[in-house]
């Protein structure tokens, strides 16, 4: 397949899809990371304890290098609606755009302005002004989460409007549109999935420090604050995904029927473990299948009714095989953290959580957990809302800018080839901060930008 | 549903506030983008890692307000946004790429040991690339876009043009002004003086530029050259070229005199008045001479909710923004940053 034969449609959708791939693991990571810091440097001004300043000035680098990234990914993003998806911008920007107006305005100055005392005010503010900076960020990261997903919720579960004759939206209703149907379980499924990804990546780190017997005293805080995100957070998250999907099923039915590989309306519908799920053919092979379990999941009962894809229109349905396995790979992740949970749960009780080996290896393991259930999540919502851009009421093929697809196609292969490059230096140099892990109190306070610093060839220059 | 329409011009007051968004933009990014032009050419090392650690604080903040003026652009003139993208495709995805590398590079450089070199030329080309891109999108911008129905008509290169590339250049010269300056007012010793013979070579480019490229606005459409030189207008408009040659006058007196702070606010007053210039010319319209503020305005209670987002937060964005600039005042040292 050459990548410069496609269409735009086709090209438009692969970059949108990528770069807010992308782009996603960063807030993902460091919604959570900023409360996590709230939280530490709370700990340390009330114990004034030195091990949760160290805690601190860790994850504040690791938390500078990707929230830079999180800026430079999330810039591409807004003007994508205008570059890709033009035809869109017309019609929605009426309602969509006070949204992102809102996020700008009440979210990413906030952050971005207190982020530079968080990381070089040390020695300019009192350290009470400096908590304050730390939250303001966190609140910052919260006010986006809210006015992003609220945008991507209306999308999914529209109102508050009405179309004009020129095609345009036209808001109605304010209350509606924010608050729309799928929002709020949208807004607290993702701000706890942001809070788990990032426990147990600091969890993960945790293990490996004291699998390797260093930093004891912060890896036994952060791995015992990260046990407590899976012992208490996992499972809520589990109870917030039912309610998401059973109020995905009351508006979205044909998403729910691609999540569950259901292509009958059926009572008693089973729930697929394994199929491969056949578009053409209506129907999925190698099927491997739970009798009565779906239906029981979705509507609380085992007689209950599953509406199936064919009940839709062809040219309606999503992609059915992404949808159906991202959905399986989020289950399987979730599941995992709450297993996670458990063990930690027994651990505890038999006072043995930091001493196991064999839980130790497992955080280990699970340190990427995260960020794979939000992609393989975000899949499962974004592809199953095909073949729509605003649910049931523009279509994705009806959006894209009139741009030739070479240029698409271009801009693609850009974009993949400088955040790949970014994307694997910026994890290099996390994990090299992670390698270092927290210092003595001596290098927390001494700096290392006494370094020399080379440019092209040192030897030529001769006046520093 | 609320809606000020009936006794406020909503799209007047948002093209202010987007062109207001904007004009911060240029100048605060202009300034930090314009240390990145500089930078390889400092005299030392601790004068590079000296020029980083005074826009470390605040080069996000800064690039926010970029994010403003799409996203705004996108909110306020949802029409306007979904002709200029597609317009300006090529030149808009090699902007920000480039803004991704030199915006990562502020991390990157004081992490990596080795590869600190690659991220150099990193922030290097990346601020030079991107100044030029704007530029040369103001250019395009300016020299006007063709539209058919709700969208761009046009090819994918009509926005490379002799007048668009001379905008890059001078754009170009004009952020490296905002960053010697501002180098003037944050260092002391060698960087200071080096910066201040920066500064008064680069300023002469900055006047041939705004001079030809003054000259060349109201020859790109018959619009622009009535507006300027009607006699309705000509005597109301005259201050502006007079008081841009006597700014600059000012500016070279300032640098000779060995002043801290006046040459960087007097380079921002020659942003200013050019960019006065340029609305001017390009009044009442968003998509240049084909679409007004009116056509392509959002709808009146769109425009409404956000006014109100926008009296209540602009004025606690600046304020704290400000708080920001006057922590971190003073001349940069080397000082814990990192």
């Amino acid at each position: 397949m050459n990548i410069f034969d496609l269409d735009a449609l086709l090209l438009a959708r692969m970059q949108f899809a990528f770069v807010v791939s992308f782009h996603i693991l960063f807030p993902a990571f460091t919604i959570g990371l900023a409360s996590f810091l709230a939280v530490i440097e709370w700990r340390w001004l009330r114990t004034k304890n030195p091990v949760y300043k160290e805690i601190y000035m860790l994850w504040s680098k690791i938390f500078a290098v990707a929230f830079g990234l999180g800026v430079v990914s999330g810039v591409v993003m807004s003007y994508q609606f205008g570059t890709n998806w033009s035809v869109f911008s017309d019609k929605i920007g009426s309602v969509m755009g006070p949204l992102l107006g809102y996020e700008v305005l009440t979210a990413f100055f906030l952050e971005s302005s207190f982020l530079g005392v968080m990381l070089f005010g040390w020695n300019r503010v009192s350290p009470r002004m400096h908590f304050i900076s730390t939250c303001a960020v966190a609140f910052g990261t919260m006010f986006s989460a809210f006015w992003i997903l609220s945008a991507n919720s209306w999308m999914q579960t529209p109102q508050g409007f009405e179309t004009q004759a020129d095609g345009l939206f036209h808001p109605t209703s304010w209350i509606e549109i924010v608050f729309n149907p799928s929002f709020p379980y949208r807004f607290a499924h993702m701000v706890m999935a942001a809070y788990l990804t990032t426990a147990f990546v600091i969890g993960g780190i945790g293990a490996w420090y004291l699998w390797h017997k260093k930093h004891i005293p912060h890896a036994r805080i952060m791995m015992g604050m990260a046990a407590l995100m899976a012992v208490f957070a996992a499972p809520l998250q589990v109870v917030i995904g039912d309610l998401h999907g059973l109020n995905t099923l009351k508006h979205q039915p044909a998403k729910v029927a691609a999540m569950e590989g259901a292509w009958e309306t059926e009572t008693r519908a089973p729930f697929h473990v394994f199929a491969l799920p056949d578009q053409e053919a209506e129907t999925n092979h190698y099927d491997l299948k739970i009798p009565g379990a779906a239906s029981l999941v979705l509507t609380h009962s085992l007689d209950g009714e599953v509406r199936g894809l064919k009940s839709f229109p062809k040219e309606d349905r999503p992609p059915v095989a992404v949808v159906f396995w991202s959905f399986r790979i989020m289950l399987a992740i979730g599941f995992a953290m709450v297993a996670t949970g458990i063990f930690a749960a027994v651990l505890y009780a038999r006072k043995k959580l930091f001493d196991s080996r064999l839980y130790q290896l497992w955080c280990m393991m699970m340190t990427p957990a995260g960020f794979l259930a939000v992609l393989a999540g975000w899949f499962v919502t974004e592809v199953g809302r095909q073949p729509w851009t605003v649910y049931g009421v523009l279509r994705t093929a009806d959006s894209v800018s009139p741009v030739l697809p070479q240029h698409i196609a271009f801009s693609l292969v850009a974009f993949f080839t400088v955040y790949t490059f970014v994307f694997g230096f910026g994890t290099y140099y996390i994990l090299r901060l992670i390698g270092k892990g927290p210092g003595t109190r001596a290098d927390t306070f001494e700096q290392h930008s006494q370094v020399a610093t080379p440019f092209i060839d040192p030897r030529k220059e001769g006046e520093s | 549903m609320f809606s000020f329409a009936s006794f406020i011009d909503l799209p007047l007051i948002w093209g202010g506030l987007i062109a207001t968004a904007v004009l911060l933009y240029v100048l605060l990014d202009g300034f930090d983008l314009g240390i990145g032009i500089l930078f390889p050419f400092a005299p030392s090392h601790e004068c590079r890692d000296k020029m980083m650690h005074s826009i470390a604080p605040f080069w996000d903040g800064n690039e926010t307000w970029l994010v403003l003026g799409g996203g705004g652009m996108f909110a306020a003139f949802p029409l306007a946004y979904s002709i200029v993208m597609p317009a300006m495709y090529i030149p808009v995805i090699v902007m920000l790429l480039c803004l991704i590398f030199r915006g990562v590079a502020f991390e990157f450089r004081f992490k990596a040991n080795t590869s600190r070199p690659l991220w150099d030329h990193a922030f290097h080309f990346g601020s030079l690339g991107a100044t030029f891109m704007q530029g040369t999108i103001l250019g395009a911008y300016v020299q006007g876009i063709r539209v058919e129905g709700r969208a761009f008509s046009g090819g994918a290169f009509d926005w490379l043009s002799a007048f668009s590339v001379t905008c890059g250049f001078a754009l170009v010269a004009g952020y490296v002004l905002l960053g010697a300056t501002w180098m003037i007012m944050k260092a002391e010793g060698p960087l200071q003086a080096w910066a201040r013979r920066c500064a008064s070579y680069i300023l002469i480019f900055v006047a041939i530029f705004m001079g030809i490229v003054s000259l060349w606005v109201p020859y790109l459409d018959t619009g622009i050259r009535g507006r300027w030189f009607s006699p309705e207008w000509f005597w109301w408009l005259l201050p502006i070229p007079l008081a841009t040659m006597g700014l600059f006058v000012v500016l070279f007196t300032a640098l000779r005199r060995g002043r801290d702070i006046a040459p960087f606010l007097l380079t921002l007053a020659i942003f200013l008045m050019g960019y006065i210039g340029l609305v001017v010319s390009l009044w009442p319209s968003i998509v240049p001479y084909q679409v007004s503020l009116w056509q392509a305005a959002a709808a009146p209670e769109s425009l409404s909710l956000l006014l109100v987002g926008a009296v209540i937060m602009l004025p606690v964005v600046l304020g704290y923004t400000g708080y920001c600039y006057y922590l971190f005042r003073g001349k940069v040292t080397n000082e814990s940053t990192y």
